[in-house]
């Protein structure tokens, strides 16, 4: 593939040849819009790989078609060796294994905070009730939100709640967690608290990938940084090697203005 | 002399019949709109396809029509001998029903979708999405509209005196038969009406107050 640059070294990234999410030859159009070109993308166990990018390069889309949020034209897409199922009963299984954590948080609105940790465990794992309360109370209090459990959502902060979504992510004990610009719709002040949650998690070992614009982060918490641009990755390498030499011109721009004001 | 006082147990038993095939046909109306609700969001598309089909079908048909189909052609090659009074709250159930799915599902149309992708992203089925995350919250923009939805379908209920099934407007015709005076008559069948409708708002505004609170 041309103007595609892939760094070879990585030597912090995690151990070699267990891939967990595997995406080949992904092609995604909304209308003429060719949002997603011949993508081909591997995270391994234990990796975190962060997505950068302009707006409108198709990062949040490619997060969003991992869990079929969206669906795709053409390509593969498999997780822990299996293919991506059709809309139904499986397809819902696996999605309780990817955790997914969304830039507008989407809490259940109608449930406590303490519910929304709950209600994946004993709707969908089937958990006795008194043993998911215990769990999600761990989780919240794990992020923080801990004496926040019996509001609801709309009584907290942006970043609590961001928070609360991900400790309802992590309640399912997903293999893999996507996050959706999870910081964009955060007050500044807000933004680190939950930054800290995500390397926390980063830091414990979970698979992660995750789709921002906090430069920080990456640089601090990614084994590996993928760069897009107009629906294409154009440049993938190590934090390091990205943010102090980037290859080609395209993340030269964009790092150019953002880096530099 | 008293047109209400002389045939109170006829009355009685027409406005007992008007609050019977109201309760009844809104409780069909209601559990079929909202089945057929989730069938017109539902990812399946025979399943879309026959929900489109049902509310375009029962709901561009005349009431009257429908009543005709349901008496004298559904007994006939479907179930023989259907009392008059369940062949009427059938045909206003399913008449209804159209109006409550609609209803139902601009409800959920208002429900944010991150809220139906946050479900199904910790893996709930189509029908746990629904009935769990997204029709509790879709209830309160539905009640409104339901209210009316429901008062409409008690004075539809009238045409079901015209099918011998035993009801507050088929008392008039019985009382104007027998010669009575048609205003007073007619005063003491509105009068009948009010207080289920009046019932059924007040019911529903409670409800309305009720979801408020809760959240």
């Amino acid at each position: 593939m041309s103007g595609v640059s892939v760094t070879k070294a990585a030597e912090n990234a995690a151990p070699a040849g267990d891939d967990l999410v595997v995406l080949s030859d992904v092609n995604k159009h909304f209308g003429a819009l060719h949002v997603l070109q011949d993508i081909d993308l591997t995270i391994a166990r234990g990796e975190v790989v962060v997505v950068i990018g302009p707006s409108g390069s198709g990062k949040s889309t490619l997060c969003r078609t991992i869990n079929r949020l969206e669906t795709i034209d053409s390509g593969a897409i498999s997780i822990d060796g299996k293919p991506l199922p059709q809309e139904g009963k499986e397809l819902a299984r696996l999605r309780a294994d990817v955790g997914m954590v969304f830039q507008s948080f989407n809490l259940f609105a109608h449930k406590t905070v303490l519910e929304n940790v709950m209600l994946g465990q004993t709707k969908v794992r089937k958990t006795d009730k008194k043993a998911a309360e215990e769990k999600a109370r761990t989780l919240l209090d794990r992020v923080g939100v801990g004496v926040q459990a019996d509001k609801y959502p709309a009584q907290l902060s942006g970043g609590q709640q961001q928070r609360v979504a991900i400790a309802r992510a992590l309640a399912m004990d997903p293999k893999v967690m996507l996050f959706d610009e999870p910081t964009s719709a955060l007050d500044p002040e807000m933004i680190n608290e939950v930054l800290e949650v995500m390397q926390q998690l980063a830091r414990d070992g979970m698979t992660m990938i995750v789709v921002t614009h906090e430069m920080g982060f990456a640089r601090s918490a990614a084994n590996r940084v993928v760069f897009m641009a107009d629906g294409k990755i154009v440049e993938e390498a190590t934090p390091e090697q990205f943010f102090s030499n980037p290859r080609s011109d395209r993340a030269k721009d964009f790092l150019s203005k953002i880096l530099h004001h | 002399m008293n047109v209400l006082l002389d045939n109170f147990p006829e009355f009685r038993d027409g406005f007992i019949g008007t609050v019977s095939i109201t309760a009844v046909s809104s409780v069909i109306a209601l559990v079929l709109g909202v089945i057929i609700a989730g069938f017109r969001v539902s990812p399946v598309p025979p399943l879309r396809f026959f929900g489109t089909a049902w509310v375009t079908l029962m709901r561009n048909t005349p009431l009257t029509l429908l009543f005709l189909i349901f008496f004298f052609v559904v007994p006939e090659i479907l179930f023989p001998g259907m009392s008059p009074f369940v062949l009427g709250s059938l045909a206003l159930g399913f008449y209804t029903s159209s109006f409550v799915c609609e209803a139902v599902r601009s409800g959920i149309n208002t429900v944010p979708l991150g809220q139906a992708e946050a479900a199904r992203s910790i893996g709930m089925t189509f029908s746990q999405t629904l009935s769990i995350v997204v029709l509790p919250q879709a209830t309160r923009t539905v009640i409104p509209p339901l209210s009316s939805i429901f008062i409409a379908l008690t004075k539809n209920s009238a045409i079901a005196g015209a099918f011998s099934v035993a009801e507050l407007f088929g008392w008039q015709k019985l009382m104007s038969d027998k010669g009575y005076d048609i205003v007073p008559v007619f005063i003491w069948v509105a009068l009948g009406y009010l207080v289920v409708t009046f019932t059924i708002s007040g019911l529903f505004r409670l409800l309305e107050r009720r979801m408020e609170v809760a959240r």
